[in-house]
């Protein structure tokens, strides 16, 4: 069943999720993903009437550790890591004047 | 094909008996003849010799080392190891370098082991082969043309290969237990947040755990022992106290109530798999275990779900990686265009689906469709395993549905291969411990592997059957022989 994502729907989910698709990886992208949620799509037939939604396997309440400062990272370790830094900060191309 | 088991090298080296550095000496030489089977991204040959001093030296002052001395572990790697590059086997990782240590990894340094370097995956966990590494497959070491499972195919290559002792991995849907079951070793998930996850590189954070693989399952235990406790970096962490295991591996199954998981007992395993499962089934009865047909509908219809879940909680965590922080940068004049060019360029396709697919699953118009029926399956893999608990005490089903398959066999098919993950994948939905056990041989001669699953936290009676079927194999006619076999259904 080849509408359950067309074409389409795979060039826009590919924007929102910041990658860029050649026409044959969006053809064959389209087709696989199809074919996966094809699969998925077995949880149609059961009933899920009044069934509660599972996020997490163990249910834990908010999870606080006691508010005493402690050591972070090495700021100039992290940084090092970066492709890009000035100044103490991470520094990025320029996003004024860029489509939203 | 493999060395002395982790707790005599530990036992010998606390005793002054060996040397660690002798150990670890044996481990670099053993990674450096086995580097046809792809299973390291990086050797860390130099520290693991000074660290192995270092042990030896503290033996020698009269200072106990830790229940794992000298033992070699490799780490998948996905586990962040300070100034050593961690790679998740993806470009866009590349040259990182963690500015800290997993929890695991500071709990290994504190047993005495030694790291012998970072093992190859499926590109940040997203596979069943260990063929979507960016920098090459693995091969599994009972025949070099077969994948050896994945995602954890390094750290299983390099186990079953003898080039470690023990190995730490990572399972989201099977991750530990496929690889471990194609590679004849044994394999464990523990019960979700048993195990901290602070410095895993995170795939999917609700399934999401890590633990040991190793060739027996003592030393499976032995180094879960190790790693398995509260970890106050890790708010998903179970504050429970880990028990003793000890007394779990000498016990035996009799009057064990054994559930045979009815729904992974036909339609899609091959039958010499299928075989073997029958005789660990016969064996555990013969051991005196009461052992029954058990329906967990969820068992199956739950990799519907998982195929929703995983991705779109990937999706998500992926979206980290933007060229701004760590890792790769691809010049662009804008910081989108950036954003854009480099998560192109430093994903490889798997991820690229597996983030399409969830970012699909949880937008605008299709999020009640998938995401939210799968959090409601989510609920029924839950109440059908507390049904299936109510009869037996753990359940047996086969780790993987077939023997290890031909590299290149399922790649241009990404639903095939995650047909792969069907036995194991309940698991992680339900948040439940489980291994695999090495049982014996299948098809041409390949391990099959058996799975034991157990509710939360009954790691203790998931190891008792464990051993009790290592113990039993012996005992069954253990090959399966190539021309009896009759293929099943399976992908």
């Amino acid at each position: 069943m080849a509408d359950r994502i067309s074409r389409h729907d795979v060039a826009h989910v590919a924007w929102l999720a910041r990658l860029e698709l050649g026409d044959e990886e969006l053809e064959r992208f389209t087709t696989q993903l199809a074919d996966v949620l094809d699969y998925a799509a077995e949880v149609e037939a059961l009933n899920l009437d009044g069934v509660p939604a599972t996020s997490h396997p163990y249910p834990v309440g908010n999870v606080l550790r006691d508010d005493v400062p402690e050591p972070g990272l090495d700021r100039a370790e992290v940084l090092a890591q970066a492709p890009e830094t000035e100044a103490g900060q991470f520094r990025v191309p320029p996003v004024r004047g860029e489509a939203p | 094909m493999t060395a002395a088991p982790a707790a005599a090298i530990a036992a010998a080296v606390r005793a002054g008996e060996r040397s660690a550095s002798s150990a670890v000496q044996e481990s670099l030489a053993a990674i450096a003849a086995g580097g046809e089977l792809g299973a390291f991204n990086a050797v860390t040959a130099e520290a693991a010799l000074a660290r192995a001093e270092a042990i030896d030296s503290a033996v020698a002052a009269g200072e106990d080392p830790g229940p794992l001395a000298g033992v070699p572990v490799a780490l998948k790697d996905n586990i962040c190891t300070r100034g050593t590059p961690t790679t998740c086997s993806s470009r866009i990782l590349d040259g990182w370098e963690p500015p800290y240590d997993a929890t695991v990894v500071d709990l290994l340094n504190a047993a005495g082991a030694v790291v012998v370097g970072k093992t190859n995956m499926d590109e940040f966990a997203m596979g069943s082969s260990t063929e979507n590494s960016a920098f090459g497959p693995t091969r599994n070491p009972h025949d070099p043309a077969r994948v050896p499972g994945g995602s954890s195919g390094g750290s299983a290559a390099a186990v079953a290969g003898g080039l470690t002792t023990l190995a730490l991995a990572s399972d989201t849907g099977g991750s530990i237990r496929q690889p471990a079951a194609l590679c004849g070793i044994v394999g464990m998930k523990p019960t979700y947040g048993r195990v901290s996850r602070y410095g895993l590189v995170a795939f999917a954070s609700s399934l999401d755990q890590i633990g040991p693989m190793a060739c027996t399952v003592a030393d499976a235990a032995l180094l879960y022992s190790v790693i398995a406790g509260h970890d106050p970096r890790d708010s998903t962490s179970i504050p429970e106290p880990v028990g003793d295991l000890n007394g779990a591996l000498a016990g035996d199954v009799d009057g064990l109530r054994v559930g045979v998981v009815s729904e992974l007992c036909g339609e899609g395993i091959d039958a010499d798999v299928l075989a073997r499962l029958e005789s660990a089934a016969g064996a555990l009865a013969s051991a005196g275990a009461e052992v029954g047909e058990v329906s967990v509908p969820a068992a199956v219809f739950g990799l519907s779900a998982y195929f929703l879940i995983a991705p779109a909680e990937a999706s998500s965590n992926l979206a980290r990686y933007d060229g701004v922080r760590y890792g790769l940068r691809v010049a662009a004049p804008g910081a989108t265009d950036m954003n854009v060019a480099t998560r192109t360029a430093g994903f490889g396709d798997e991820v690229k689906r597996r983030i399409m697919l969830g970012t699909f699953a949880l937008s605008a118009g299709y999020y009640d469709a998938y995401y939210g029926k799968a959090l409601k399956v989510r609920t029924l893999v839950t109440r059908d395993f507390a049904a299936a608990y109510e009869r037996f005490d753990v359940l047996l089903a086969p780790t993987s549905p077939t023997v290890a398959f031909r590299l290149g066999e399922r790649t241009a098919n990404p639903l095939a291969m995650y047909l792969s993950d069907v036995c194991t994948v309940a698991s992680n939905l339900a948040g439940h411990p489980a291994i695999s056990v090495p049982f014996g041989s299948g098809a041409d001669g390949l391990p099959v592997g058996v799975q034991v699953m157990a509710p939360a936290l009954g790691e203790d009676v998931m190891f008792r059957t464990a051993a009790a079927l290592e113990r039993l194999l012996p005992a069954t006619a253990s090959t399966h022989s190539a021309g009896a076999v009759t293929k099943g259904t399976a992908p």
